[in-house]
């Protein structure tokens, strides 16, 4: 079973493993949530459990959203995502059941989206990684481009797709397996080994790699 | 306190670092050898400590054979057993790169005397 935690990005750090090395780590902060509903085969079409992530006051919560917290009497939540699981495992759980950071555990391979920190309208070297044209030499006035778009009477046109300056980041990430490096439960921090894209606070969603574990975790 | 700081806490081996740039020290640093352990000594002056909370290191030169060699050693890290300070020095600054540009005895460094 993958399940798919709403977390929080801290920051970044270092820890010292147990050879003695360091290891450049993430700190994530995974808080409990709960089970709000189950989305059934028979029903919906599909097994999921529907989890709702960080309390927030009824006032602030969306009418349409209302009625779910109503029905199951929880308290209302500010973020709802759906996980895919098997119907047997749906079956074990209840709704309101918690569900936390003791999911995981130390050395598990994870995968991490979070959304990328946006860098607007960026120019190729840092877009792209060109290396961008000679410094010297009686260069002017042409620094930071990307050189030839292309040739000329044939194809007499710029191929698509060719790489361009233009708006960068603030999109959609995936990282995958990545390992935990370090556990802490009572305080629901998770270190994984490496960098998680986003901003530091920005949110992120963590599960268990879908490469890693053929099998269900 | 922010969790970052509060995780790095639990690395932290020195609160108050025991030497200052310009002394002399030794570090004994274990070395895993396959499956054996032993301890080396470097010895030689602390010429720079960067950084802050678990992530602090030092810089130790010294001149082995008539060549400059220098080694960063983060602070806290398991592997360095014991540091000791053979002798205080007496500078002016916090970062001696000079004694990069220096050779044989201009390359040493004054003694403090308390």
């Amino acid at each position: 079973m993958r399940i798919n935690m709403i977390a929080n990005k801290v920051g970044m750090t270092q820890i010292f493993n147990e050879e003695g090395n360091v290891v450049p780590v993430t700190v994530i902060k995974v808080e409990p949530c709960s089970v709000v509903s189950k989305k059934t085969d028979e029903k919906d079409g599909y097994n999921a459990l529907v989890l709702g992530f960080y309390n927030i006051k009824e006032n602030k919560l969306r009418k349409s959203e209302s009625g779910l917290f109503k029905k199951s009497n929880l308290t209302p939540k500010k973020n709802l995502k759906e996980s895919r699981v098997l119907k047997e495992e749906l079956d074990k759980f209840e709704i309101g059941q918690e569900i936390g950071i003791d999911i995981f555990k130390k050395d598990d391979w994870i995968d991490i989206t979070g959304k990328s920190k946006g860098r607007g309208f960026s120019g190729v070297m840092k877009r792209y990684g060109m290396a961008g044209a000679k410094r010297s030499h009686g260069t002017h006035e042409y620094f930071r481009h990307g050189g030839s778009i292309g040739a000329s009477a044939y194809p007499a046109h710029v191929f698509k797709g060719k790489k361009m300056p233009g708006r960068y980041g603030g999109t959609r990430v995936k990282i995958q397996n990545i390992s935990i490096a370090a556990i802490n439960p009572d305080k629901n921090i998770l270190l994984v080994k490496g960098a998680v894209p986003g901003p530091n606070g920005g949110y992120i969603t963590v599960s268990h790699a879908v490469k890693k574990h053929a099998v269900k975790v | 306190m922010n969790i970052v700081n509060e995780i790095e806490k639990e690395y932290i081996k020195y609160e108050d670092i025991p030497f200052k740039a310009g002394d002399l020290v030794r570090v004994h640093v274990k070395i895993v050898e396959g499956k054996r352990e032993r301890i080396q000594v470097f010895e030689g002056y602390v010429i720079a400590i960067k950084n802050s909370g678990n992530r602090k290191t030092f810089r130790v030169r010294r001149e082995s054979y008539g060549i400059g060699v220098e080694r960063v050693f983060p602070l806290n890290s398991p592997r360095i057993e014991k540091i000791e300070v053979v002798r205080r020095g007496k500078v002016r600054r916090a970062k001696l790169y000079y004694l990069r540009q220096r050779v044989g005895k201009a390359a040493q460094v004054k003694q403090r005397l308390k």
